[in-house]
């Protein structure tokens, strides 16, 4: 099958879409974007690409009916035990990589006693991992590092307590080895992994599981041919990428907003590190756009330092903002004095909530400027980002739009994160029926170099001086 | 307290809150009201720091302070115009424009006091298309002959063309006229100065700005009333005297503090004595001559007898010791510097007037606010840092 | 290629002299008692400073040098260490940064001090606190010419003999009495007769912008182009030949359908042809031009190339009456233009040079240009239908210049162009 794939490098999270040749979304992937931008960009990709094989699974399982209604059943087991099967993987590298470090002679007299500790510990994360990934079982997170970190710090702090190796030495073992872990790549094809999880999810089944490894195999083996490959966002310039294949998260948010709401005009956009106002044609090409200046007031970030500030998640602002009764006035979201603003209104005795309220508004009215500096909001108006998820900040949204631009239709779609990579990869799908050459993603394989970390924007000079921010 | 200090409290609480309304109203309700007391009433807004007010009112018009909107509004639009490194001020002046509350004013005067304002008259002539928008250029050549021609024809200018407006012609008599009204709304404004210079623990600073805002909103006359009948009566509160130090203030001409700010002055210790808020209001302290031509009057006013501010230029080359002298004279323990954020002429100016206090071996301390400043904790401390200084080492 | 790179060295090796020349003269000083003047660039009087013998220096020419020669930041930090804000512009703070570390010009040797300070402050408040913060170090006379503004979008006449009257009663007396030399008249004549010959060149080399491709990047290049003329050099015979020559290079740039020279060399394909509004950034000037070079971004017309006169909006210094059109010479500068005036002047440089769009460069520092920028944005929008596209930067705080921010912008917005194309193709 031949797709198109788009990629987004956000500055937390990098995400990828895959389109087939008629444009519709068969695959999405989403990982963190480490301080290795190419591997990010290979794991979130692959991660699509297991997405699109597991629906053409579906689609072929269910076309053959061996199964019956136990199918989506299985499909969860073997989503699971393919999941498993990766975790697997990653835990024999992640031994491997602590055994080479524990060769380096840095230990001493510790070594013996944390080689046996580490054989402890991994064997034990391999016995409890089928519980981990069973059917039903919530994921405590889709990354590597937090879910065996979490077991790993569990097992240490046991084996210290009982007279083992110091906890830190232990849990230094991890550290060192898990960067290494997280920037190979599966040892396995995808069709070993994804058998050797047939055969696991197979010993639940009653049906013909001969059946079904056959078409587990056959689609397995169906050739997955990326003919181009766009990518965007924030670590766009890292990617290995020619630059023809680079699009600004600008047009492809446009673009992606556009597609996720075709009578899209005006596209808010509010991130961790920027906000965008974008206005785009009837065709979803941007017409005009407007960027946070050097500044992060505002932005997503801002949000960020007060839950720190409030020692609260990040999702718990919104509801707390939605209880207030009495919005304080806010006039600075300045992230530099972010924490000082807020203990002086919570020492002025003002209520968290009501603070709260404020600050979602001024974050708003800060997008407010921006979207007036743009053109305006015009209907059909679709927000985007991760401000889009707190509940808070779109009421005042849509409030503050109702005041200034009357009633306009607001859009928010649940999988926003993937506005721009739905967009890159629609610039691939247009660029190969415009005639482009077919690119492929060799050069995304075949650029193994260790870039370097976040090349996080300098805002220069700002000392949190009282700016209009 | 006395029978007669709490008549005299309570009046004045009165007259303040008359003044407090007149701030709060910035939807201009007065200046409406103002003009539907009587037929083709006009109001002319002006911006800070000076506009000869005379001509405006011997045209027939009322003049109306533009002093942006404090803390006290919103900005949704206002920010979309301006680039963060931009002071407050004009983000609050197109916010009052675009939401409609300018209104009541029948044209602008942006007199010249810094690229910003500058700038901000031709956006005014962009957005408000079809109201008469004029940059007032005042001179920097303070020769009568040469910056005075040209202001005088400037001046004429906006006789004739607020004029228009009103259908009022300005004779030489009604600008004299003029020009005796505000010379007694001088007359009261130099009492409350000297007043506060004398005894400012009769009249708190706030209470002192506010009256100084009124001038911006009220009939002059009406104006002149209020401050004389609350200069006669500060001295029979019986309000308490502290051990504040005396301070004078500079940077505060253009952007205007927040009430807040200067309630946390006072709070830390430090009684305004000398100041430069509503600097317009006052920047002729002595009476124009009514008499003699009323054009060679005024120009001869803001040429020779105005208030040095940053923007003005300093022909004679003298700014540092008259600001030496003014701190003296006001008997100012220190200087607060406080400019708002991004203003260039107040930031320019600060170090040559810092260098000028600190050869007069005068103390002085800065921080920068803006409009709508809404945190006051640093300043309060730092205020109150600087006056305890002062009370210990300095007063000796 | 050769050829042209050849070519564009007579021109740049001939300014490069002339400048050099000049620092000469300003390090002789002391021996050949020549009288200095500081003053700016916009409404400057270069005729009657050369007119008297004196030697012009401009401190905002010294500011942009030091940031271009990566000295400004240390400067800066001078300038805000004894009490300047962090706030205000940093050409004066570079300025009296570099004022402290000991006054060295681009040529490593001490300027000399002023004999004079003449602030003729045009389109810019902030002339006059700089000079008025000058005067605090040297013992000089200083000369305010007060240019008014065109609030109004227009010179009235009352302007007029306002800057004439100034000149003929303060400036010219003032400058007899530093100089010793009396004003005549005719011999100004003269010069002007050579400043208009420069300025015909000039405007023919900036209108040859029009051509496609453009033979010259009139921003990046065009700071190099107004030079002499912005400078010390008008009414000089140095200036007509410089001029002379640099207009047959054009022309034969023009005639090969050659494209600027960029710091890479020459131009590649033009893509994009855009009118810029703001000063450039002098602390990454090259790597700045790269990004507009590398996209095949050419800039065919600029405001801030006009700061120093708008001639080719028609203004020429008069023979006939040198006094009244250096008056109008004044007056004329952008930065002293209306709001209504510079938009109407960016939307005819959007239309004439067959623009692909505008973009602002919004700098920090300079708040005559950039009060107000983002309606002249809207504004233009609206007007021409093209793509607008804002960055912001400094003129020499390198820590306002944040290559990946203003890369990431630019991009965008060339895609967005690009896009358009397509789309209305489609």
């Amino acid at each position: 099958m031949n797709v198109c794939v788009g990629i987004d490098l956000g500055s937390t999270t990098t995400k990828a879409i895959v389109l087939d040749e008629k444009g519709r979304i068969v695959g999405r992937g989403i990982t963190n974007s480490r301080s290795n931008y190419d591997v990010a960009a290979q794991v979130a990709k692959e991660e699509a690409f297991t997405n699109v094989r597991f629906s053409m699974l579906s689609r072929a399982l269910d076309e053959a009916n061996v199964l019956g209604k136990d199918l989506p059943q299985f499909e969860i087991a073997l989503r699971r035990a393919f999941d498993l099967e990766g975790y697997l993987g990653q835990l024999d590298r992640l031994e491997l990589h602590c055994r080479e470090d524990l060769a380096q002679g840095r230990y001493g007299d510790l070594t013996l006693a944390l080689s046996g500790a580490l054989s402890t510990i991994i064997q034990r994360l391999r016995k409890d991992a089928p519980k981990l990934f069973a059917p039903g079982q919530k994921a405590r997170s889709d990354f590597f590092r937090d879910i065996a970190g979490a077991g790993f710090i569990e097992a240490a702090s046991e084996l210290a307590r009982a007279g083992g190796p110091p906890f830190d030495r232990i849990v230094g073992l991890f550290d060192r080895s898990i960067i290494p872990v997280e920037n190979e790549q599966e040892q396995r094809t995808f069709t070993q992994r994804l058998l050797a999880a047939c055969k696991r999810a197979a010993q639940l089944l009653n049906g013909d599981s001969l059946q079904v490894s056959k078409i587990v195999a056959r689609v397995a083996d169906t050739p997955l041919n990326p003919v181009r490959l766009v990518g965007t966002g924030y670590g766009r310039a890292r990617l290995p990428f020619p630059k023809d294949q680079i699009r600004s998260e600008i047009l492809c948010h446009g673009l992606g907003a556009h597609l996720m709401f075709p009578k899209t005009a005006t596209v808010l956009d509010i991130g961790g590190q920027d906000t965008k106002a974008i206005q785009v044609d009837p065709i979803g090409v941007v017409t005009s756009f407007q960027m946070n200046d050097r500044c992060a007031a505002g932005c997503g970030r801002y949000l960020g330092y007060i839950a720190d500030e409030m020692n609260l998640g990040l999702h718990e602002l919104g509801p707390l903002a939605m209880e207030s009764k009495h919005r304080v006035k806010i006039n600075s979201t300045c992230t530099v004095f972010a924490g000082a603003e807020f203990r002086d209104r919570l020492s002025a005795g003002e209520a968290r909530e009501d603070i709260l309220a404020g600050l979602h508004r001024a974050i708003i009215l800060r997008a407010m400027a921006l979207l007036a500096r743009s053109g305006g909001v015009k209907d059909e108006f679709t927000f985007t980002g991760g401000v889009a998820k707190n509940q808070a900040a779109v009421n005042a949204l849509r409030e503050l739009v109702k005041e200034n631009y009357g009633e306009v239709t607001l859009n928010i779609a649940p999988d926003s994160i993937f506005t721009g990579a739905l967009g890159a990869a629609t610039f691939a799908l247009r660029d190969i029926e415009a005639g482009a050459p077919s690119s492929g993603d060799q050069r995304l394989a075949a650029a193994g170099a260790i870039r370097d970390s976040h090349n996080h924007q300098h805002q220069g000079g700002c000392n949190g001086d009282h700016c209009g921010s | 307290m006395s029978t007669l200090a709490t008549d005299a409290s309570e009046r004045l609480r009165q007259i303040i809150a008359r003044a407090e309304a007149l701030y709060d109203d910035l939807d201009f309700k007065v200046v409406k009201e103002w003009k539907e007391q009587g037929k083709n009433r006009k109001a002319i807004g002006f911006l800070p720091i000076y506009v000869p007010r005379e001509v405006i009112h011997a045209a027939g018009a009322l003049p109306v302070g533009i002093m942006g909107g404090a803390d006290r509004i919103e900005i949704v639009r206002g920010d979309s115009y301006f680039q963060s490194y931009i002071c407050h001020f004009p983000r609050s002046v197109i916010e009052l424009a675009v939401s409609g509350r300018l209104d009541a004013c029948d044209g602008f005067l942006f007199p010249s006091i810094c690229d910003v304002v500058r700038n901000l008259s031709g956006m005014f002539k962009m957005l408000f298309e079809g109201k008469w928008t004029h940059y007032l250029d005042l001179p920097q050549n303070f020769d009568n002959r040469l910056g005075g021609r040209f202001y005088k024809n400037e001046m004429r200018t906006i006789a004739r063309e607020v004029g228009k407006l009103t259908g009022v012609e300005v004779t030489d008599k009604r600008l004299r006229d003029s020009i005796t009204v505000f010379n007694e709304n001088r007359t009261a404004l130099r009492r409350l100065v000297h007043a506060r210079r004398d005894r400012p623990w009769e009249i708190p600073t706030i209470d002192y700005y506010l009256l100084l805002r009124a001038a911006y909103l009220l009939p002059v006359e009406e104006h002149t009333a209020m401050v004389n009948e609350y200069v006669e009566l500060s001295a029979q509160a019986g309000r308490p005297r502290m051990d504040n130090i005396r301070v004078a203030v500079r940077g505060a001409f253009c952007e205007q503090p927040p009430l807040g700010l200067l309630r946390t002055l006072e709070r830390a210790g430090c009684y305004v004595v000398d100041d430069d808020f509503v600097l317009g209001s006052r920047f002729i302290e002595q009476d124009v001559d009514h008499h003699g031509d009323p054009w060679d009057a005024l120009a001869d006013g803001f040429m020779n007898r105005s208030l040095p501010t940053a923007s003005k230029y300093d022909q004679r080359g003298t700014k540092h010791a008259d600001f030496v002298q003014r701190v003296r004279d006001f008997k100012a323990d220190g200087v607060i510097f406080m400019a708002p954020s991004f203003c260039d002429p107040a930031l320019l100016d600060q170090p040559m007037l810092v260098k000028a206090l600190e050869n007069a071996g005068i103390p002085n301390t800065s921080f920068k606010y803006s409009e709508d400043t809404g945190q006051f904790q640093v300043i309060r401390e730092q205020a109150g840092t600087f006056a305890d200084a002062l009370k210990l080492w300095g007063k000796a | 290629m050769k050829g042209a790179t050849a070519e564009k060295d007579a021109s740049m090796q001939k300014q490069k002299e002339m400048i050099a020349s000049h620092f000469t003269e300003l390090a002789r000083v002391k021996d050949t008692g020549k009288k200095v003047v500081y003053t700016f660039v916009p409404g400057n009087l270069t005729e009657l400073i050369n007119h008297f013998g004196m030697l012009p220096v401009l401190p905002e020419i010294n500011a942009l040098q030091s940031g271009m020669r990566g000295k400004s930041a240390e400067y800066i930090s001078i300038a805000e260490k004894a009490g300047h804000s962090e706030d205000v512009c940093t050409y004066v703070k570079t300025d009296i940064g570099m004022l402290k570390a000991g006054n060295i010009g681009p040529t490593g040797e001490p300027l000399p001090k002023p004999d004079l300070l003449l602030l003729s402050y045009t389109g810019c408040f902030t002339f006059l606190k700089w000079f008025e913060l000058l005067r605090e170090e040297y013992d000089c006379p200083v000369i305010m010419l007060h240019v008014p503004y065109q609030g109004e979008g227009e010179i009235t006449p009352e302007m007029r003999s306002y800057v004439a009257d100034q000149i003929r009663e303060v400036v010219i007396p003032q400058f007899e009495k530093v100089s010793g030399v009396k004003y005549n008249e005719e011999r100004m004549r003269e010069q002007m007769r050579l400043s208009v010959r420069a300025e015909d060149d000039l405007v023919w080399v900036l209108n040859s912008a029009r051509a496609k491709p453009s033979p010259i990047d009139s921003w990046f290049g065009g700071v190099y182009y107004i030079g002499p003329m912005f400078t010390s050099f008008r009414g000089t015979q140095d200036a007509v030949d410089y001029y002379t020559m640099l207009r047959e290079e054009v022309q034969e740039r023009m005639d090969a359908k050659l494209g600027p020279v960029t710091p890479d060399g020459q131009a590649k394909e033009e893509k994009y042809r855009l009118v810029v509004e703001g000063p450039p950034n002098w602390t990454s000037f090259r790597e700045f031009w790269r990004m507009f070079a590398d996209e095949g971004a050419v800039i065919v017309a600029s405001s801030y190339t006009k700061v120093g006169g708008l001639y080719d909006r028609g203004f020429r210094h008069n023979p006939d009456d040198p006094i009244g059109s250096m008056a109008d010479y004044c007056m004329g500068c952008y930065t002293n233009l209306n709001f209504p005036q510079r938009t109407e002047m960016l939307e005819r440089y959007i239309n004439e040079f067959q623009a692909d769009g505008f973009l602002i460069n919004s700098v920090k520092s300079c708040n005559s240009f950039s009060a107000g920028q983002l309606l002249i944005l809207r504004e233009l929008e609206k007007r021409t239908g093209r793509p607008g596209g804002f960055i912001e930067s400094d003129l020499v705080d390198p820590r306002y210049f944040s290559a990946a921010n203003i890369k990431n912008r630019l991009e965008s917005y060339f895609q967005m162009i690009e896009a358009k194309r397509k789309g209305a193709k489609s």
